[in-house]
């Protein structure tokens, strides 16, 4: 299971660092979505992977982290609340620029060029 | 009452956030009324936690009880009483300047103004590693609205950058976190540095690899070198008040740079103390660097501020990187200097955009200014003070922080931060020479009205004052860094009986 969990987890990165770096304002905001589903699975998996756990504390038993459960909760709900706005903000970003480009420039340089 | 007045930072302007949000537009007084007196209030008890933590004594809150190094903590100690009421006492000019008028060009200015302050104090007070990620959010979140506050092209453009910057960063802070929270299973930061003097050495490069990411992410709120292109357009395109209490966001990074190397990986930590500094030395040089050639550059009067901001984060990271008590006292007088000179700085170079009509703060030939005189005395004096010129509180600053330097670092630090203050002179009064005596036509512009010149005349006026209270102020900020010099005190008053936690 692990190898599967860290393998996701690596995928997920890289996929959303590759889109992060695009130029377009749609690509990124999908990049930095990635990016943090990638963040909220690397923290769950911090207090080590526990199989067949009780959830909190159950007498001496096995047992799962809770802490890292906590942390994940928070940041989910604040990295949900930074997309929206960055989603509000990449729309407005189009309106005001005229084009989704993430400087706001009209004409491409380059290949990106058709 | 006075049991928790470590909270009060966090909870007053909390609440009177709320209370501001009541209304979205409309109820102008009362809102300008509840935003001030918050702020003023804040003051006082910044005053007061300044007054309990100068005995030395370290002491801290826990929140709803949990004791460290279980539950959330604030601490209270020199370092974080002091950066709280520069907060406040920076937030209090700020705040009083946009009632002029600024906070109404769009919805909701006092309520996120206050919030903002909530994260600042907040990230200033906590003892405990994912809390700091929180109220870096808080304080984020805050500023992104108010970065667009009045909206604008030139703002919502440097706002995706801003935004989209400091999201990829909030990301690596978490899986700094993470790691770190993975290598020694726990997030107390007092708790961490017991942890780390016992750790197996199979995890010290895990935890190598948390500690500097973690300096990426605050290198990047602190706007070092190879991150810090997001400040100059970011902080020229912000309204004034929110430039102005910008200042103490850079200086956010910096504190916790301070404060997470010194007491995480303070002397306790064996091996992996001081990790930091090479890095944070040769990028601070750098930044200076850098940033002198920004300030010559500049061809706007608000650019040329936000690299000023620039070249006091180059300063400050550069006294980081020394590392010596002495370094670290005179780094602290010299962010108290650089935080409310560049604050006011931006506050004033509003108010000169305000009064040259259509050339604004472009640095290019406009008309002349209808209270140029005035206006003329208050950017005299926050240029001789930025640009670290004697008798204002800049040169002190400065001669301490190069008194500071030892022997093997003199000959780094010494020309490049006095060529630095040579390129920022040379490029203040070219500006200035510009701005007020290159005009032609009819004065132009209305009288700027009393809140306008109170802000900026309390923020500038700490120049002179700082340089009257430098005797004491020095003697508090010695204290301090002798506090951040021995993390040993701190780690016993948040977990008494040391290394046999449960």
């Amino acid at each position: 299971m692990e190898s599967l969990y860290a393998i996701t987890t690596g995928v997920l990165t890289a996929c959303g660092l590759y889109l992060t770096l695009r130029a377009r304002t749609f690509p990124v905001v999908v990049g930095l979505t990635l990016l943090s589903y990638a963040v909220n699975l690397f923290l769950f998996s911090m207090g080590g992977l526990t199989t067949d756990g009780a959830t909190l504390i159950d007498g001496p038993g096995q047992y799962a982290d809770p802490l890292p459960q906590a942390l994940v909760l928070t940041a989910i709900v604040i990295g949900f609340a930074m997309t929206a706005f960055v989603v509000i903000l990449a729309m407005r970003a189009r309106s005001e620029a005229g084009n989704d480009h993430v400087d706001g420039r009209k004409h491409e340089d380059g290949e990106e060029r058709r | 009452m006075m049991s928790h007045l470590i909270v009060l930072p966090v909870v007053l302007p909390l609440v009177a956030g709320a209370l501001l949000l009541y209304s979205r537009q409309g109820a102008t007084r009362v809102k300008r009324l509840v935003g001030v007196g918050a702020t003023a209030l804040l003051v006082l008890v910044g005053i007061a936690l300044v007054a309990r933590a100068a005995g030395g004594e370290v002491t801290y809150y826990a929140l709803g009880d949990w004791q460290p190094p279980f539950g959330i903590v604030l601490v209270l100690d020199r370092l974080s009483a002091l950066m709280v009421l520069l907060t406040a006492v920076l937030a209090l000019g700020a705040v009083v300047f946009a009632c002029a008028g600024d906070d109404e060009r769009g919805s909701n200015f006092h309520g996120l103004f206050q919030w903002q302050l909530v994260g600042i104090n907040g990230a200033f007070l906590t003892g405990d590693l994912f809390n700091l990620f929180v109220f870096f959010e808080v304080l984020l979140l805050a500023s992104y609205a108010l970065l667009l506050h009045g909206g604008g092209k030139a703002r919502i453009m440097a706002s995706v950058h801003y935004v989209v910057l400091n999201l990829a960063g909030s990301s690596l802070f978490l899986i700094a976190v993470g790691i770190l929270y993975g290598a020694t299973g726990t997030l107390n930061m007092a708790d961490m540095a017991v942890r780390l003097g016992e750790l197996p050495a199979e995890r010290e490069g895990l935890v190598v690899a948390g500690a500097l990411m973690l300096l990426v992410v605050f290198g990047l709120k602190a706007a070092i070198l190879p991150l810090y292109f997001w400040l100059p357009r970011a902080y020229a395109s912000a309204p004034a008040p929110v430039a102005a209490l910008f200042a103490i966001m850079t200086k956010v990074g910096i504190y916790a740079i301070l404060r997470v190397y010194s007491l995480v990986f303070g002397e306790a930590a064996g091996p992996l103390a001081d990790l930091e500094q090479g890095w944070v030395w040769w990028l601070s040089l750098a930044t200076l660097a850098i940033a002198g050639v920004g300030t010559l550059a500049a061809r706007d009067l608000r650019l040329l501020v936000a690299y000023l901001v620039l070249v006091s984060v180059g300063t400050l990271l550069a006294g980081i990187g020394m590392g010596s008590p002495a370094a670290v006292s005179a780094l602290l007088y010299y962010l108290i200097h650089t935080t409310l000179i560049t604050g006011g700085l931006f506050l004033l170079a509003e108010l000169i955009g305000v009064q040259r009509g259509k050339a604004g703060t472009r640095l290019v030939k406009g008309r002349p200014l209808r209270q140029g005189g005035r206006l003329a005395m208050l950017f005299l004096v926050g240029a001789v003070a930025v640009a670290g010129l004697p008798p204002l509180s800049g040169a002190l600053g400065k001669a301490l922080l190069l008194a500071a330097a030892e022997e093997g670092q003199r000959p780094w630090l010494w020309p490049v931060l006095l060529l630095t203050g040579l390129a920022a002179m040379v490029a203040l009064s070219r500006a200035g020479s510009t701005l007020f005596w290159r005009s032609q036509g009819e004065p132009s512009g209305r009288p700027l009205s009393p809140h306008q010149w109170f802000g900026v005349t309390w923020l500038l006026g700490a120049a002179p004052l700082l340089v009257v209270l430098a005797g004491p102020l020095a003697d508090y900020t010695d204290a301090t860094a002798d506090q951040l010099a021995r993390p040993a005190a701190v780690i016993q008053a948040l977990i008494p009986e040391e290394g046999d936690a449960p």
